[in-house]
């Protein structure tokens, strides 16, 4: 006898359902629908009517060259830091799982850095990196002139990725370790008899069959990367010097709530939602092909 | 082929000592069965052996070269795992020829190398497929296929068939023997099933407690045990135990209640000892006969060819292996009789094998009560 809750009559089951829709629609689906709309009219600034006009929006904002800097700073931002982050990451998991004697210590520690604030993280990361004072100042005495993020823009973007890198490589691990923890001892066993050494073992044995977790981070690194950078750019170089960093989300804000112009910031932020539904359609289609599931 | 000599082999982790000082010589072609029950220290034997555990102290040498120190790669071992431990992410024949890959052998060599063992296991349909395609059955013979395309001087197999069904265990048990007819290199088999040992194995080592109990042949150990342990362990099912006292006359057993009149022992009177009887040798006759033992029939078990009966010495449970057509009651008194040849003595205090009646009585009489 199955025993099922069922609803006498179907409006008792969407009484339920309601309060969650109130919250997705109010939450999700009503800004979003706001700043499509944004995105086709013009907005005044403080407030009081609009003008439609249709893609206009859209067609300024990409034919301006201060965004197409700011689409190339955010895939260079994205390739470095999500490759940096990951590869740290994995590299810090391969070791840890050869011993583990206090795994659980790395696991606690190292999530700590993806659960500080971006901002915090950015002013820690603003003094460390700071060019007159601390680590980088005994570098500039070396080398003068070598380390000024407030100067030159590859500084600028150097230390904005370090910073991100830096609060990813602690979630990346976690994952990475799980990940290696999964593999049964015996597999790697098997191919200690079977003559391969330790390099080799990663990457014929390993490396394949944690691909399902490379590929799931690989989405959700370069995704946040596209938006948990704000508060890091906001605080260590605010898009600047000369705009090097001046990421797509940053840009967004800058231009809607600084530049006041809320139609093209809307129209950007819906190609920002945009280019992340391309970028993960495209790791979908062509790397999850390559990837080994169990 | 290779010979392997392991001398006072220790094993420690952290402060609990797991393998207690064992030598052991396995010769040449040799198929051993390392039989103990779970946690006796023979997988992690085996293991030192594989280069996979480090040896705490003592050494182990193949063809009389030290392995301590070597790499698993290093010391021309082949090792079949428990689980198979196939890698997932590969083909059948990728699997089976991982180990020529590694070591640089030129791919059309490998493919005629993989065709070769999988014509001898029977896999050739299945080369293509992912381990996750394939029966247990099926995964056991590639795991087997990948230690034998190494043509290794040993073979090391870690209860490779526990986590087969019943038929396939005794199909694939003829299947690794006349295997290894075949290529005839030294083989090391870890079980704890004692029809596994017993009917691979040319020489039996019994291990219990990180020690060696016995080494010998299966029909040896079956028939001489060497010790308590190794009675109760070997046989199916297990000998009879009976703790008993050494008289003037005999034996008293059971806390004085039963009288055994047996030739002279040899023993000291007073010492106590157990003595075993097989259930097989155990011979059940019509209650009150002369110098059979009175027992309660408890439970019958049929096994189509013969049957095991379970009966009741004074509280002692007691069984016996017939392939006569009785069928006892539960609940009704049958008479238990016995050769004095039969009999197994071991000492109660060390439970070592105690050779009694060493001058051997040419007939051996019925052992009375």
């Amino acid at each position: 006898m199955e025993k099922r809750v069922t609803f006498g009559r179907w409006t008792i089951g969407i009484l339920f359902a309601v309060p969650q829709l109130f919250l997705i629609f109010t939450f999700f689906y009503w800004p979003a629908g706001q700043a499509v709309y944004w995105s086709l009219t013009l907005q005044q600034p403080w407030g009081g009517g609009n003008i439609w006009v249709g893609l206009d929006n859209f067609r300024s904002i990409l034919s301006n060259a201060d965004y197409w800097n700011s689409i190339t700073a955010s895939m260079i931002f994205a390739g470095i830091s999500t490759g940096l982050a990951m590869l740290i990451a994995l590299v810090l998991a391969a070791l840890t799982d050869r011993q583990l004697a206090g795994s659980w210590l790395y696991r606690v520690v190292l999530i700590w850095p993806y659960g500080i604030a971006a901002p915090a993280l950015a002013l820690a990361f603003r003094f460390i990196l700071a060019p007159e004072a601390g680590f980088m100042a005994v570098v500039n005495r070396v080398w003068p002139g070598f380390w000024d993020p407030g100067l030159d823009g590859a500084d600028a973007m150097a230390s904005i990725i370090i910073a991100f890198s830096w609060k990813y490589v602690g979630y990346n691990f976690i994952f990475f370790l799980a990940a290696f923890q999964a593999i049964p001892r015996s597999l790697i066993e098997a191919a200690a008899m079977d003559g391969s050494g330790v390099i080799r073992r990663f990457l014929d044995i390993q490396f394949p069959l944690i691909t399902p977790t490379i590929f799931f981070l690989l989405v959700i690194n370069i995704t946040e990367s596209f938006q948990d950078s704000f508060g890091i750019v906001d605080i260590m170089t605010a898009g600047g010097p000369a705009n090097a960093t001046n990421l797509m989300v940053y840009k967004i804000y800058s231009d809607g709530f600084k530049g006041l112009d809320y139609s093209g910031a809307a129209a950007q932020s819906i190609i920002l939602m945009l280019l992340i539904i391309a970028l993960t359609i495209v790791q979908f289609r062509f790397i999850e092909r390559r990837v080994h599931y169990r | 082929m290779a010979s392997i000599t392991i001398r006072g082999v220790k094993k420690n982790y952290a402060k609990t000592q797991v393998v207690h000082g064992v030598d052991l010589d396995f010769a040449s072609g040799e198929f051993v069965v390392i039989l103990g029950p779970s946690g006796c220290g023979k997988s992690t034997l085996l293991r030192m052996i594989a280069g996979l555990e480090e040896i705490s102290d003592g050494t182990i040498a193949i063809d009389g070269t030290v392995v301590n120190k070597l790499e698993p790669r290093e010391r021309g071992c082949a090792m079949v795992f428990q689980n198979y431990a196939l890698y997932p992410h590969m083909s059948v024949a990728q699997n089976i020829g991982y180990s020529l890959k590694v070591a640089g052998v030129p791919s059309a060599e490998r493919a005629q190398r993989i065709q070769a063992v999988a014509r001898v296991l029977e896999l050739e349909h299945l080369l293509d497929r992912k381990p996750m395609a394939l029966s247990g059955g099926q995964r056991q013979r590639v795991a087997m296929g990948r230690a034998m395309i190494r043509e290794p001087k040993v073979f090391l197999f870690d209860e490779p068939l526990s986590n087969l069904d019943a038929k396939l265990r005794v199909q694939m048990r003829s299947e690794i023997r006349k295997l290894h007819r075949r290529l005839s290199a030294t083989s090391v088999f870890v079980t704890h099933d004692q029809v596994e040992a017993m009917t691979l194995a040319d020489r039996l080592v019994v291990m219990n407690g990180g020690r060696v109990e016995q080494v010998g042949t299966p029909a040896e150990v079956y028939s001489r045990p060497a010790s308590r342990f190794v009675a109760t362990f070997v046989g199916a099912p297990s000998m009879n135990m009976l703790e008993g006292t050494v008289t003037l006359d005999g034996l008293s057993l059971l806390g004085d209640s039963r009288k055994l009149n047996v030739s002279r022992t040899g023993l000291p009177v007073g010492s106590k000892v157990a003595v075993g009887i097989r259930p097989e040798a155990v011979r059940m006759v019509a209650p009150g006969t002369p110098g059979a033992l009175a027992a309660t029939v408890d439970l019958i078990e049929e096994l189509g060819a013969g049957r095991v009966i379970y009966v009741d010495l004074d509280g002692v449970p007691f069984s016996i292996v017939t392939s006569e057509t009785v069928h006892p009651e539960p609940g009704s008194t049958v008479g238990l009789q016995f050769a004095e040849s039969d009999l197994h003595f071991f000492s109660s205090e060390t439970g070592g094998r105690l050779d009694v009646f060493k001058a051997s009585v040419p007939e051996p009489a019925p052992a009375t009560l």
